[in-house]
Formats: structure tokens, sequence, C-alpha cells
């Protein structure tokens, strides 16, 4: 991972952030530029033409015509990344949108149970704990986990169960102690309370009390249970400190780390396949193994970087493509296919 | 073959009569839309009362019926004599008003509602904005019983709307979008009733859409209550599944609902429970509609599409055509008490029956 690669070398990358984010800008940040060898320009809202009136669609053209390769976009409204997408032509990534998706944060949560584990998620039992309403680090977790094969619990009083999550295939518990019964991992939630109009639960105090992640909640979950939090954490509100901190328990710092691999990982895959002359893209499509539709394409390759698809072992082609408007949030974009 | 004929020349066609060969056409008389937004005044880049006559008059619409929602709102006589020689001007359909309930359509203090009327407004509402509170419905509705004109509810609870900006649901929760309850309208609905009940007047629902409020009007119009109600042709014509990919052209409020929410507008509109098709005709620019989700304004044309959307269902069998003519003209004229909505003997000469 800290091999120093070239794939970046002359692209431009533009990482354009509408709200605040540490580790998500930082790993798309400082290292594509270090270790891919390109030239990221970085751009927030309080330097931005935004704060000055500007819509999204008029930064998103006016952007477009710096002719950046990669942008990478974080936005508060759900949907504004789809938006933006569609106005540019280059590759546009997620970097998360309101409470919408937050696919790389999927991509290095299921990275780090594999390293961690040495396996698959096939049968695996995760338990997403908390702030499920406002949270896109659950929706795209949940439809990645289970693509790749892991049951889901969502695990938080109904005043923060969206509507109509049971029809994503989700089990839905209201009680820690049931909810984490035999769970194989824990992802706790932030509670964005800087999302929230109005009162979702009377107080931090009863809140820690009843969903809180400490030892005696741990008690009934697989005795090595993993704990997963995609920070910024709020120590004592959801999560206890010694629970947090456990080294044998905790994959917090590790999902940092593999955060930056996954984002490296996205770029590469991105910028590879804009190589390709116009109108010959390769395109992989790696193809969930046990979808019967043969449409039904799993489309992150990087979920499983230890087995990758057949076509992608032969070496047919190197990019590979979000789909427009699909569910990863990862939009490829042909060279001048606007 | 004439679909009114029956009801013209009830025994046979006399003998001095010169009979017309329509062909299968059908000659309804000018549809009446109870519900226009304009942009005049205020907003003319939206619409001018001429460009809202001019789509008006290509979609079959004879008369109109302006919301008070304007840049300044439509609350006082000055400002509704302004639209009315306004709409003179143009000359090219009827042009009536709605006053604003509330003075700024803030939801406290009653407008002027008996000056308003005699001044020729139709019906009192607050345009999008729903009358919140009950002790204010209760007195628009005691206090135009003097005047016997209609109180015109925009049915939402608003709180229970909050920062919702479509139905609440799977639909929502994939996008990433707050949801508005479906029971967010029938729970208005209902209190509005019982405060019917208790002091009298007329109360319309604009824009019903879910069945538990289309039940509940049935079942209140049963009860001899002086309730009626409208709806919307993207009510009956749409449904959640056409803001996915967050197309905000499909933005309204309130928001499109389940499939078998729609199912049931259309099974109100054919048992006559939802008594008229307004278009809520709402138009917007652009530069607020290509916005991410949340940002966008609410609403859509519908003028010149208003009878294109509603004859879809008269061929794909939903409605009958007398069905929809009713909804689209007779039964707006009786409402609102306007001349019109049938085909008489002296109506012959009135712009636009076609």
């Amino acid at each position: 991972m800290t091999r120093k690669h070239s794939s970046l070398r002359g692209r431009t990358l533009i990482n354009l952030f509408f709200e605040n984010s540490t580790r998500t800008r930082t790993s798309f940040r400082a290292w594509p530029a270090k270790r891919l060898g390109g030239d990221v320009i970085n751009m927030s809202v309080g330097t931005s033409s935004i704060k000055k009136g500007e819509t999204l669609i008029d930064t998103a053209m006016t952007l477009n015509a710096m002719h950046p390769d990669v942008l990478v976009v974080r936005h508060a409204d759900s949907g504004a990344v789809h938006l933006l997408a569609e106005k540019v032509n280059c590759s546009v990534i997620n970097a998360g949108d309101g409470t919408h998706e937050h696919p790389t944060q999927a991509l290095l949560d299921a990275l780090t149970i594999r390293r961690r584990l040495g396996r698959g998620l096939e049968g695996l039992t995760v338990a997403i704990c908390g702030d499920i309403a406002h949270s896109r680090v659950a929706r795209s977790n949940i439809h990645l986990m289970a693509i790749m094969g892991a049951r889901v619990r969502a695990v938080a009083p109904p005043t923060l169960i969206p509507a109509g999550l049971e029809r994503m295939g989700v089990e839905i518990h209201h009680d820690m102690e049931r909810g984490l019964a035999d769970v194989d991992i824990i992802m706790m939630l932030r509670l964005q309370t800087e999302r929230m109009k109005g009162s979702f639960v009377p107080s931090i105090r009863e809140y820690y009390r009843l969903y809180g992640l400490d030892y005696e909640k741990l008690k009934v979950a697989k005795p090595d249970a993993l704990i997963m939090h995609p920070g910024p954490m709020n120590r004592g509100v959801e999560i206890a400190s010694e629970v947090a901190d456990d080294i044998d328990r905790s994959l917090i710092r590790e999902q940092v780390e593999m955060g930056v691999a996954v984002r490296m990982a996205c770029l590469d895959a991105l910028v590879s396949a804009q190589v390709a002359p116009v109108g010959k893209e390769p395109v992989i499509h790696i193809r969930d193994e046990r979808a019967d539709d043969p449409h039904n394409l799993q489309k992150c390759p990087l979920a499983r970087p230890g087995k990758r698809s057949r076509r992608a072992r032969r070496g047919v082609g190197r990019g590979w493509t979000g789909g427009r408007g699909g569910s990863t949030g990862l939009h490829r974009r042909g060279p001048g296919g606007c | 073959m004439v679909e009114a004929g029956p009801q013209v020349f009830i025994d046979a066609v006399q003998e001095d009569v010169d009979v017309v060969d329509c062909a299968g056409k059908c000659l309804a008389p000018g549809l009446i839309d109870m519900r226009v937004t304009t942009g005049e005044p205020g907003n003319e880049h939206l619409e001018t009362l001429a460009s809202a006559c001019q789509a008006a008059a290509a979609g079959g619409v004879t008369t109109i019926v302006c919301l008070p929602n304007t840049d300044p709102v439509v609350d006082d006589v000055a400002l509704l004599e302004f639209v009315e020689r306004r709409a003179a001007e143009v000359g090219l359909i009827s042009v009536h008003s709605y006053a604003a309930a509330t003075k700024r359509t803030r939801g406290e203090e009653m407008s002027e509602i008996g000056l308003l009327h005699e001044a020729g407004a139709l019906g009192f509402t607050d345009g999008p904005k729903a009358i919140a509170s009950a002790m204010v419905m209760r007195r628009l509705l005691s206090y135009s019983t003097v005047f016997g004109t209609l109180v015109i509810q925009h049915p939402e609870i608003p709180e229970l709307v909050g920062e919702g900006v479509m139905s609440e649901g799977e639909t929502a929760t994939r996008l990433g979008l707050a949801g508005i309850p479906a029971a967010a309208e029938v729970m208005m609905i209902e209190r509005d009733l019982r405060l019917l009940a208790l002091s009298g007047g007329r109360y319309h629902a604009s824009r019903v859409t879910t069945s538990a409020a289309i039940e509940v009007i049935a079942r209140a119009k049963a009860d001899g209550l002086a309730v009626t109600c409208d709806t919307a042709p993207h009510y009956f014509a749409l449904n959640e599944g056409a803001v996915t990919d967050y197309r905000t052209f499909a933005k309204v409020s309130p928001p499109l609902r389940s499939e078998a929410d729609r199912r049931s507008v259309l099974a109100g509109l054919a048992n006559g429970t939802i008594d008229a098709i307004a278009s809520d005709h709402t138009p917007r620019d652009q530069d607020s509609k290509r916005l991410p989700f949340n940002q966008a304004a609410d609403g859509v044309v519908g003028l010149e599409t208003l009878l294109q959307v509603t004859l879809e269902n008269v061929h794909n069998g939903a409605l009958t055509m007398l069905q929809a003519i009713r909804a689209l003209s007779l039964r707006p004229a009786e409402i609102l008490g306007l001349p019109g909505g049938r085909l008489t003997k002296g109506s012959a000469g009135r712009s636009g029956d076609f």
C-alpha cells in the first residue's frame, strides 16, 4: 500500500467539499497527490463562490471548464452529487451526499472487515446501531453488506429508524440486547445532532444508557465481535471510551487507514479507465456471483480485493463503472460524455 | 354523436334544428381551472396573467381562478382589483381570484373577508400554506357563513411535514430524503371537518391525494357536511416513483403519493367523492428546479395539459367522458358559483365551448 504509484501523474483531482469532513477529505487530499502522483485542488464552501450565491450547477460548469479528471464531492443535500455528475464530463466520486449515500465509507468498512477476518462477509451478522435516519453511512453499508452476503440488523430507537427500512432487507430492533445478540460486527453511528430538526431522543444521558455501546451491552454479542465506527466518535454518547479503544475488538483506527487505501483504489480505478480511447472504453462489470440475474452487477471491484472476477484477472480492461445514478454513487463519464 | 346530447334534446332532434354532424367529437363546456398560481404581481418572470391566460386558452380552459399567494399577497381589495383589471386587459379568458384567508397568509388574523367577497373574491385560502391554527380555521369558517363564501384549505399538518420533501416510505429512505407521512393530510381534513360541523360554513380541501382523506371526505359528504374537494392531474397520473433519481420537476406539494393512493384518487373522481380536477398550475423557472432535491421549489405547470392528462384516463377506461367533464367544468362552476360548466340554451355565445 505504501508502494509509490504513478497512475495519477498528470491528472487533476478536485476535492469539492460543501460540508465539513476530516477523514474523507484528508484521504482524498494528501495521499493521492503524494502516492499516486496527481495534482489536487481543494475547494470548500468557505472559499468558493457558493457563499456568494452561485448554484451547484454553475459551480459544476465552472469546474468542468477546468477539465479535471476526477471530482470528489461532498454535499449536505441528498442527490446533489448525482445532479453535479450529470453536468460534468469527468469522473465523479460521491464522498457523501446528505442522508443518501457514502459509498467509499462502505467500501472501506467491508475491506476492514475482510482484512481483520481474513475472509469474506458471507454469513456474518452485522448490527448497525444508532442514528440510522440521518446516516448515509448506514444506507451505503446496508446495500454493500447485503450484496456481500452478510445479514444486516438495524438497532435504534424508532424515532431514528427511517420509514420503510425493513423493505431494504434489514432486520429492525429497538432494543440493544436483542439487536446485538450473537452479532459478528457492530457498527456504531454518531448521533447527528446537526442534521436533526427537533428532538429525536430525550437526552444524551438516556440515549447512552439505552443505546450507547459499553461492555455490558457487548456481552450478548459473539465473544469475538468486532466494533466499528465511521467517525467522528462522540465518546460517552454512542460509545464508551474503553470499548472504542479496545485494541482487540475495535477496528476504528484500522477503518481510517483503510479509508486511504480504498480512496486511492477508487481514484486509480477511475483514471485507469479514462486512458482508453473514446468509444472503446474498457468497462469491467464485476458480477455478484451469487446473483442469478446477469445484470445484477456488483458495482464495487474494490470490495473483494483478494478475489477479482475472472474477467479482471484475465486483464480485460482496467476500468469499471458505477452505472448512471447507481447506488454506489460512483459515476463514470466517458470523455465528452456529458 | 354528442355526449351532452341526451340532456339537451331529451326527446328527439326537433325538425327545425340544424343538425351538425360532429363525427364522434365531444362538445363540452369550457374548462374551469379552480387553482392556478400566476406570478403577477411580484413574480412576472415566472408567469404573467397574459401568459397564464394564453396557456389556459391553449389547454381549453376558459375560466381560471388565481391563488392569492403573489407578492404582495392578495389580501386587500386594491390588490384584488389590480388582478381583475390586469386580467381584463388581457381579455382572453375569464379570470377570477381567491383572496388570502389570513393577512399576508400568515395564518394569524383574518383578512377582510366581507370586503373582499364583495369585490369578487371567489373564496379564501392561504394558497400553498395550510391554515394551521384550529382557532383561526374555526373563526374563518364561522365568519364566512355570513357571506356563504368558500374556505379553501391546503390540507397538511405543517408540523408533520417538517423538513419533509417527498412521501414517507421506502423510496424516500432509499433516496435519503426526509419524508412526509400520508397521515398529515387526513389529520388536517379530519380536524377541519370537526370544525365545520361546529361552526358551519363551506369547506373545500384543495388537492386531496390519499386514500384515507378520500374516505373521510366521502363519509363527511354522506353526513351532509358542506365539504368539497379537488385533486390535480399529477396525483392521478404519477406516483412517488416519479421523483426517483431526484427528479425535481416532479417535486410538488403535497408530494406525489404511493401507487395505491394514486388509484384511490382515480376511484374518488369516478365516484364523485372528489368533485373537481384543478391543474394546480405552478410555474417555476429552471433556477428554482435545477437544484438539489431539498432545495428545489415545489410545483409543476398544468394549464396546457389539464385536459390531455385527464382524457388519458377517459381513453384507458378509468373515467367516463361525463365524469371527466363534470370534474373539469360542471362541479368547479357549481362550487364557485360561476356561470358555465354546462351547455344550455343561453350559453351558446360563451367563449371556448368546443
